[in-house]
Order: structure tokens, then sequence, then C-alpha cells
């Protein structure tokens, strides 16, 4: 399984990654979607919503179970993937063109204190 | 947890293996969309194996399954099964009419009967026979010695052809026999839970390996796979198909859950009928199918409500149609104004979802009806 090096992860296993200065990319990891099974319907809450760390910024229905999808780090929805409509790009492509949300980040330095890939593969024992 | 004698080659394909009936079984292996396809479009195979078995021996065997379960034992004929159930009648602990278990029963001679039940309901369902038993009846439990495999799909029939002398295109639907396949003698029931033509086979467990692999060497043109118990839900879902725990439980009497035409009332005395009348002219909730507009998914348990959030009942069970591409479920519910054509709306995470009342099936497969037999 993939947890590139680039991305910082949450022990809900999302990921997330800087941009630029404070926009965030945010999406759930290969284990994540892997678990999950087939994902049928990506649920996100609007641009413009603001939220705090660990807020359910969304839902991702599979066809056996769904999941509530926690914010890594406090700030803005600014984007929302619409090729979402296609709810298997997350099975497909987690890191790519399954990304969720553009988030504007409250406070960039919180993303640094998230896990590693390394940490992160130590947490879900890969 | 137990394990089917097949647990060690659903590892090796690669499964998600979960609890299920007291079993640890495959709940996916290459995934359940790609698996639901495999078998509405080609062949599959279940492994099924923590289903129950039970024999039913002796001179009184036919009056004791006419006592037990709700369909007429007495339409059967030797190599014929019918889909029945089995109700509480005079229990402490259960309502008259609630539902023990639903099962197939098949007639392999006038003083030997085969019944397939339920993996979770196996004890219960054994206890619940020893407590009718009548003299002239052995109750034997053969669900720890036999394997069961779904053979399921449009070419289900010419991947088994070639394992066997038995001529499957005479075996009719809810029909079997008994006779050679991959060089094992076995049941071979013209059954399935998915709604395509297909099989059931059922042998001693010491077989499980040389006839799995039997029938995947012959399914490789047909590219064949294995199914988990996801797209065996899926694909019942889609049919109509009861499923134990959702649409049938203890509180539960056929009548309401779309099931009268296994109930048979003009047959004589069997545990539940008075009860079955009751619920034939009175009933306390009915079931209902539906089609969400939307593709957030209902779940066991949703509230199913009016326009305005007035709850009048709850959801049994709910998917993605992987065919139709639409979220869909089955509900019971209080309100006489839930009609066919009409709508109600789902409770999902705090918002109501619209969706059509539907009568199951969703899917119109023209293969064959359930109900016929």
């Amino acid at each position: 399984m993939n947890f590139p090096e680039t991305l910082r992860y949450t022990k809900e296993h999302e990921w997330i990654v800087m941009e630029s200065a404070d926009i965030a990319r945010v999406g759930i990891t290969d284990f994540a979607q892997s678990e999950l099974g087939d994902i049928v319907f990506v649920d996100l809450k609007s641009v413009g919503t603001k939220l705090n760390a660990n807020d359910i910024f969304g839902t991702v229905e599979a066809v056996k179970t769904v999941s509530d999808l926690f914010l890594p780090v406090a700030g803005e929805i600014v984007e929302v993937n619409e090729a979402l409509k296609d709810a298997a790009l997350v099975n497909k492509s987690p890191y790519e063109d399954g990304w969720m949300i553009k988030l504007k980040v409250s406070n960039p330095s919180d993303v640094e204190g998230l896990m590693t890939a390394a940490d992160y593969r130590a947490q879900i024992g890969q | 947890m137990k394990r089917t004698p097949f647990y060690h080659l659903h590892q090796a394909n690669g499964a998600k293996l979960i609890g299920f009936g007291g079993y640890e079984m495959p709940v996916q292996y290459e995934g359940i969309l790609a698996e639901h396809r495999a078998v509405r479009e080609s062949v599959g195979v279940f492994d099924v194996s923590h289903m129950g078995e039970v024999e039913i021996k002796g001179e009184n065997a036919e009056a004791f399954l006419q006592k037990v379960t709700t369909n007429d034992v007495a339409q059967l004929v030797n190599g014929k099964a019918q889909y029945s159930a089995m109700l509480y009648e005079n229990d402490a602990h259960h309502p008259d009419g609630g539902t023990v278990d639903d099962l197939i029963v098949s007639r392999i001679s006038p003083t030997h009967y085969f019944l397939v039940i339920n993996a979770s309901n196996i004890e219960k369902d054994l206890q619940w026979l020893y407590r009718n038993k009548i003299d002239g009846v052995e109750i034997i439990n053969r669900s720890d010695e036999l394997s069961l495999l779904a053979v399921q799909g449009k070419n289900a029939e010419a991947v088994l052809q070639a394992l066997t002398s038995v001529n499957l295109a005479e075996i009719r639907y809810y029909h079997f026999a008994h006779g050679k396949l991959a060089d094992v003698e076995m049941m071979i029931s013209r059954t399935g839970y998915t709604g395509e033509a297909g099989f059931e086979l059922c042998f001693p467990n010491e077989y499980a390996e040389q006839v799995w692999q039997a029938i995947f060497d012959a399914g490789k043109p047909f590219n064949i796979k294995p199914i988990g118990l996801g797209a065996r839900d899926t694909l019942r879902l889609e049919m109509g198909y009861a499923l134990y725990g959702h649409e049938l439980d203890e509180q539960t009497n056929p009548m309401e859950a779309g099931l009268g035409w296994i109930v048979k009332l003009s047959k004589g005395e069997f545990n539940g009928k008075a009860a079955c009348l009751k619920a034939k002219e009175n009933p306390q909730k009915k079931l209902i199918g539906f089609v969400l507009q939307g593709k957030a998914i209902a779940r066991q348990g949703f509230e199913i409500t009016t326009k305005e959030g007035q709850v009048i009942g709850r959801v049994c069970s709910g998917t993605l149609s992987p065919s139709l591409e639409k979220a869909i479920g089955t509900g019971f519910v209080q309100s006489n104004d839930a009609v066919v054509g009409g709508t109600c709306f789902v409770k999902i995470r705090g918002e109501l979802c619209e969706a059509e009342i539907v009568k199951p099936p969703f899917l119109i497969k023209q293969t064959h009806s359930i109900k016929a037999m």
C-alpha cells in the first residue's frame, strides 16, 4: 500500500498536504479506501464552511458501510472536488484524482504536528 | 469463530473476512461491485457453508414439517423443494407468529426431508424443532459436516455441466437431484438467492477443495469469480428477497413481510396459523420497497418519515443497487398512506431524503419467479 512521504496523516485515515502558504488539499488514505471497499457516494460540506480540527467535513458511503470524514486541521473549505460525482475515483486514486476538499488553513503550522508517513504506517501496522 | 472448509481458499483469493452468523466469512474479494456484475453478467461462486443443514427422517416426517413450517409440505414430491418459514406459537419469549427462521425444505423421500437454515439461527432452530418433535421423527443436524456452494449466473449451468453426467437442464427451478459432480456424490439443487439461473451444491466437507478447484477450472472460459457476502446482499436485495434479521425476525410475521405466499392457511394446523390469520386481516406493519432520489444509502434502523418528518417506520435493508445505480431499500411502515407509487422520506444523518415507494423486486429478471413454486 502506498503512503507518500510528502503528505501528513491523521489517525482517522485522512491525509493533508500544503499546496501554497495557506491552502491545503485533503483526502483519505489508500488504507481507508481499501478498508471501505467500493465507494459509491461522497457527501462533502459546502464551500465557505468553517470548521475546527476533528470536525466532520463530509461522509463517504461505501456499499457496505458509511464513514464520517474528519478535518485534520482547522480552516475554511474553499473548493470541493466536483469530479467525485464519480465516487469510485477515491478507490482508484486516493491521493490524486480522488482528493476531496481544498482548505484555507487557519494555522499552517498545525499541519506539521500531524503524523508522517512512517508514523501512519506504524499506526495501521503496515 | 468457526471457519468453513473453504477458509484457506478465501485467504488465497485475497478475501476480506468478517464475522457472520458465528463464522469467519468472505465479505468481498475483488470488490462488491465487480463481484455483483460477474454474477449478473456471467457466473460466480459463493461459499455458503455457514448455513445449517438438518435432516428430518421417519414415518411422521411430513406431519411434523406440516406442523412446524408454513408452506404446504404435501405439495412436495421427491426431488422438489420449497421456500418456507418456521413460526413461534406458545413460546414465553416471542409473539405468536414471530419468525423463528426462513428455510428451504427439500423432499428426498416421503420419510426423508432436508432443511437448509440460516447460520445465525442453527442452535435456535434445533431447539425449536426438538421442542415440537413428535414420535416417529428423527432430527439430525448435519451443519458441521456439509459444505454448500452456490454457483449463480447465466453461465452456471454450462460450467457445472462440464463436471457432471447428471443432465442439469432436466432439473427444474426449485428441484434437485443427487449425483456425481467433480467426482463427488452430492445434492444438486436449482436454487439460489440472486435472481439469476444457478445451482446450490451440497456435499461432505472433505471434498471442499476438490469441488472448488474443479468449478474454477471449468469456469475459466467464463471468467468465473468467487463472490463474497457483500455482493450476495446487493444481489438479493435487488430481487427483494428477505434476509433474516432484516425483513424477518422473531417479532415479524411473514404476512407482514410480504411472504404471505409461503403461508398456506388452507393446509390445516401449523405453528403461528392463528397469528397469520390475524395479521392478514389486521396487519400491524407492512413492508415497502423504496428508491431514493439521491445516492446516500439508507441503512438498517434509519427512520422512514412523512414529508413533515413524522416517523412512520424504519429501514430493514438498504444499499446502492449496482445494477440500477440507485440507492434502494426496504422498510416496515405503520402508515396506510405509504402506498406504491407514493413517496416517503428516509432520515439520513439528519436530512430527510425523498424516496419513491415501489413494490420489489427492484430489478426485473425474466429468468424465474420464486413464487411459481
